[in-house]
């Protein structure tokens, strides 16, 4: 009865099914929200079990469509670990947004909750893809589902920002994704994901495959590449647990484990290093490493700075992609989870100010941190992950970044990590530093927020210090997919 | 499909070519005497379900036995008059038979709100001398019968958009012009005729391609070649041939438009490839010329106009007319391409284009008939009052785009790749630019649904006299098969391909 196939569908159906039950007991606010959180809590334990037999790599087809398209889906490590990351942090955020939808009176929860269960499904439909073609569909869904959550508001500012949002996203992979698809197709005969590299295996011409990559790096408009970015921090208009969920982990995230994932399994390392075009894509992702910063530094509102912080953060993912050394893309991968932990924790931080005293810029934030103390303290380890800072999980992706492209000769990109870093002191830090130490504008805080609001970030800013010492385990897992052949030498 | 060929006894069955034919003239006349609306709408229901069941039996027996030929009054071709099938035009029959079907569903509430009391009985007459002419002229075998055909389905046709002057009175002008614009294509359609029946001397189709092969072509038959393009190109609403279309659309009645937007373009787009492909020969040095340096670049310079010219429309209509129009474009350029597979991409975006604008212009329709809405500025909070309708509307226009999980994502897939083995860069960009901005005007037509406020001039001007299930039904059908078939597309893929088939090896 259970199978490996079986529990490859639920890890969309259950998702797809919470929603149908958040719609129905749509008047019923407290059932409502537990239909959310049982939903989330079944998804976890099914990607965990994926978790477990990723290895075996299970198939489904889900319909063919003609001969040579065909919607499937394909278990393997990188899926896995996205949609463990995805389905575990949706717990956590499942928790905050009740907090945060109840404690700011937000109208239209139902809706709210319905579109987030289908964002959900949709990342664990890229995640679990065994095709190109059935990425592309859920990407494309993935767009369209959250489009809702960013114009929720349904002001004018929300409208705008949502404009930018889906133009730009839709725009950029039907543009260039798409085309990009059906070339690869034609050259191929298949649109599969193959260890090693469709493309590589079917012999195509570094110059083509040059192209193909251009098209992909910028055609997956999610991974926010520079001069692609826009839509990123104008879809901070959208609620905070928005912000938090889909621009912190299920959307931004689906491009880069997009852009991984094709590098992985249809370029196929060998044949990225080879395209002419991967230098200068990593350049381009350095580039806007260093940018998306020194843009961040002059932010002041908080998630504005927050979102240009994801944009440097997420051309980390692409820029070991293109470096293309087994220990680039391993930190490549390692950047999608420890990144995600981390920067959710800073934007349920920065929903729980909001929730608490109605701030939205840094400069006003002084001395909130003596109240709120849990929360600063999650806000700061969040933020010290991000930096890279041991004994917290942010290190770990960097090193091997520079280790990776050491190894590419790529030398110089070391300089953009470390540049990146102390950027990232410059912006994230001062926060911290006022929230704890500048005297408050106000002799006392009104009201403290609700328990529901705190408590999410406090755990996953335990998660970031556990998972510093998960890197054993979680190195083993994945280095098979980078390195097949080569045993796993010291760092 | 097999089924479908065995559904009627034989004797009757040998007869369902003609019967296609025949039922619906004989009933336009029953119509025209019927004393009421309801009546007449009876009438033309009972005939759309017996054509689209005869195209659909024809359909099914062309598939499993290959070629028929009918043989009127039992006259040998090439003296007696021939209705010729393959699966080319089995395919066309039964798409005009299913859509005639959908439309008359919708026909009910939409015409009790459009067309007066006492016109209502002959405008289904008329209707069904449509329905006739176009079935006539994707049957035929005989190209004189071609024209009479279009003839038929022509001048009936100016009169039912010209029936949307009870709500617009530009719905005359819109018809007059297209009298006097379809006038000309068929004179120059009927001068290409009388061209090859004087190279020839014959005028059965398949008669003629068997002479044009054995004396070879001359400046008669090129001339010939240049009229009947023309002549089927201002039909088939071909860029620079289109300007009848964006009124007619805009002004005839709803239902009118979503008939003629799913079926008469695409019968005349038929003919086109009847006579390129069978009577013509892509392999004739000047037809191949046409196809690179007329079809496809007027194809695709369709696809850029006109949907700029859709992006810029205030008249929501008239902004899926252009769009038509730029659909059009693309079916030319993968009749272009010259290959089976091009050829086969067109004809799959033909079918799949008939499914997404009809339901796109019957829920145009539907909001009209509630809110009397023709503006897109006016369609503002539809998503909350009419949530069914706009859910089609939305899956339709996305369709319409090419978004996957719609049959759209197909022929656009199918139009590439076709384009990529042909080699033909350029028209990759095109079809992706093109696409583009078909996602700007649906875009925008989609947003304002869900997004805008209610204007506050707008109320409910009419409450639906009929049920509006009979709206649903065929809008609802229509917006699932845009979906069905993008999981299913190997039966609409099997079709074009037959199609295709047919129309490359049928001489």
């Amino acid at each position: 009865m259970w199978s490996p196939e079986l529990s490859l569908a639920l890890a969309l159906v259950i998702p797809a099914v919470g929603g149908v039950f958040v719609a129905l007991l749509g008047n019923k606010p407290n059932l409502r929200e537990g239909a959310t959180l049982v939903s989330a809590v079944l998804l976890a334990i099914n990607v965990a079990y994926l978790v477990e037999i990723a290895p075996s790599q299970p198939t489904v087809v889900l319909a063919n469509i003609a001969p040579g398209l065909e919607l499937a889906f394909t278990l393997e490590p990188l899926g896995a670990i996205f949609a463990a990351v995805a389905s575990g942090l949706w717990i956590v955020n499942s928790l905050y947004s009740i907090g945060y939808m109840r404690g700011n009176n937000e109208k239209n929860q139902t809706r709210f909750y319905v579109c987030f269960c289908i964002a959900i499904a949709s990342a664990m439909g890229v995640a679990l893809s065994g095709n190109l073609l059935t990425m592309f569909l859920f990407y494309e869904v993935l767009s369209l589902s959250t489009y809702p959550l960013v114009t929720h508001k349904g002001d004018e500012n929300a409208k705008r920002g949502g404009k930018i949002y889906l133009s730009i996203l839709m725009g950029t992979s039907i543009g260039l994704f798409l085309p990009a698809v059906i070339i690869t197709h034609y050259l191929a005969g298949s649109t599969d994901f193959v260890a090693g590299g469709l493309l590589a295996l079917n012999d195509a011409q570094p110059m083509i495959a040059g192209i193909l990559l251009i098209m992909f790096a910028f055609g997956i408009g999610k991974a926010a590449l520079m001069p692609m970015h826009p839509w990123l921090p104008n879809a901070m208009v959208a609620p905070t647990p928005v912000s938090a969920l889909l621009h912190a982990v299920a959307v931004v995230k689906a491009g880069v484990f997009s852009i991984l994932k094709i590098g992985t399994y249809i370029f196929g390392p060998a044949l990225i290093a080879a395209a002419p075009s991967s230098e200068p894509l990593a350049w381009i992702a350095a580039i806007s490493i260093v940018l998306a910063s020194v843009v961040a530094i002059t932010k002041d509102n908080l998630k504005a700075r927050l979102a240009f912080s994801t944009v440097s953060q997420l051309s980390y993912v692409t820029l070991g992609v293109m470096l293309a050394s087994p220990l680039a893309m391993l930190g490549a991968a390692l950047q999608i989870i420890m990144h995600a932990w981390g920067k959710i924790t800073l934007f349920m931080s920065a929903g729980a100010i909001y929730t608490a005293t109605k701030k939205t810029e840094i400069s006003q934030m002084r001395g909130l941190g003596r109240y709120m103390p849990w929360l600063f303290g999650a806000y700061t380890v969040g933020a010290l992950s991000i930096i890279g800072l041991p004994p917290l999980g942010g290190t770990w992706p960097k090193l091997f970044l520079m280790q990776g492209a050491w190894d590419a000769g790529q030398a110089i990109m070391i300089v953009a990590l470390v540049a990146s870093s102390i950027l990232n002191v410059a912006y994230l830090l001062p926060l911290s530093a006022r929230g704890f130490f500048a005297p408050a504008d106000e002799a006392k805080l009104k009201k403290q927020p609700p328990a529901l609001v705190i408590l999410p970030p406090v755990i996953t800013a335990a998660g970031v210090i556990v998972l510093f010492f998960l890197i054993g385990p979680i190195r083993d897992y994945l280095e098979p997919v980078f390195m097949p052949l080569a045993s796993a030498g010291a760092l | 499909m097999e089924f479908l060929a065995n559904l009627l006894p034989a004797g009757l069955a040998h007869h369902a070519p003609a019967l296609v034919i025949v039922i619906p003239l004989v009933a336009a006349a029953v119509a025209a005497l019927m004393p009421n609306g309801r009546a007449g709408w009876a009438v033309a229901m009972v005939t759309a379900s017996l054509v689209a069941f005869f195209a659909l039996t024809v359909l099914g027996m062309v598939l499993t036995d290959g070629l028929i030929s009918y043989h009127m009054g039992g006259w040998e071709p090439p003296y007696g008059i021939e209705l010729r099938v393959d699966a080319l035009n089995a395919v066309l029959l039964a798409l005009v038979g299913v859509m005639g079907f959908l439309c008359v569903l919708f026909a009910l509430p939409s015409c009790a709100d459009d067309i007066e009391e006492d016109k209502r009985a002959l405008f289904y007459s008329a209707f069904l001398v449509t329905l006739a002419g176009l079935l006539g002229v994707t049957i035929s075998g005989d190209a004189f019968n071609v024209f009479v055909f279009l003839e038929i389905s022509s001048i009936s046709t100016y009169t039912i958009i010209a029936m949307g002057a009870g709500k617009d009175r530009r719905a005359l002008t819109a018809a007059y012009n297209y009298l006097i614009l379809g006038t000309i294509g068929a004179t120059f359609f009927v001068i290409g005729v009388g061209f090859l029946y004087m190279a020839t001397g014959s005028l059965n189709m398949a008669d003629i391609a068997q002479i044009l092969q054995q004396q070879g072509h001359n400046r008669v038959t090129q001339a010939a070649f240049a009229f009947i393009v023309v002549g089927l190109g201002l039909k088939a609403a071909m860029f620079p041939l289109h300007v009848w279309l964006p009124n007619a659309y805009a002004f005839a009645p709803n239902f009118v438009t979503a008939f003629l937007a799913s079926t008469a373009t695409k019968v005349a787009f038929y003919a086109l490839i009847r006579f390129l492909f069978s009577v013509f020969h892509p392999d004739v040095a000047f037809v191949e010329l046409s196809f690179t340096w007329i079809f496809a670049v007027l194809g695709v310079v369709a696809m850029f106009v006109c949907s700029f010219q859709a992006i810029f429309q205030t008249d929501a209509r008239r902004l899926l007319a252009y769009s038509s129009v730029a659909q059009v474009g693309y079916m030319m350029l993968g009749l272009g391409m010259g290959t089976v597979l091009g050829l086969q991409a067109g004809l799959l975006h033909l079918i799949n284009h008939s499914l997404m604008k009809g339901a796109l212009f019957m829920a145009l329709g539907a909001f009209a008939l509630h809110y009397g809405v023709r503006h897109v500025r006016d369609l503002g909070g539809l998503g909350r009052t009419m949530p069914a309708t706009a859910t089609a509307f939305t899956v339709a226009g996305l369709s319409l785009v090419g978004v996957p999980l719609t049959v759209g994502f197909d022929s656009k897939w199918y139009l590439i790749i076709a384009a990529l083995e042909r080699g033909w860069w350029w028209a990759v960009a095109a079809l992706i630019l093109s696409s583009l901005l078909a996602l700007i005007y649906v875009g925008r037509m989609i947003m304002t649904v869900w997004m805008e406020a209610a204007p506050a001039h707008r109320g409910q001007v009419s409450p639906p006299r009929r049920a509006p299930i009979m709206v649903y039904i065929p809008m609802g059908l229509l917006a699932f098969a845009n979906i069905y078939f993008f999981f299913d597309a190997s039966f609409l893929v099997m079709l074009s391909e037959a199609a295709a088939n047919a129309a490359m090896g049928g001489r």
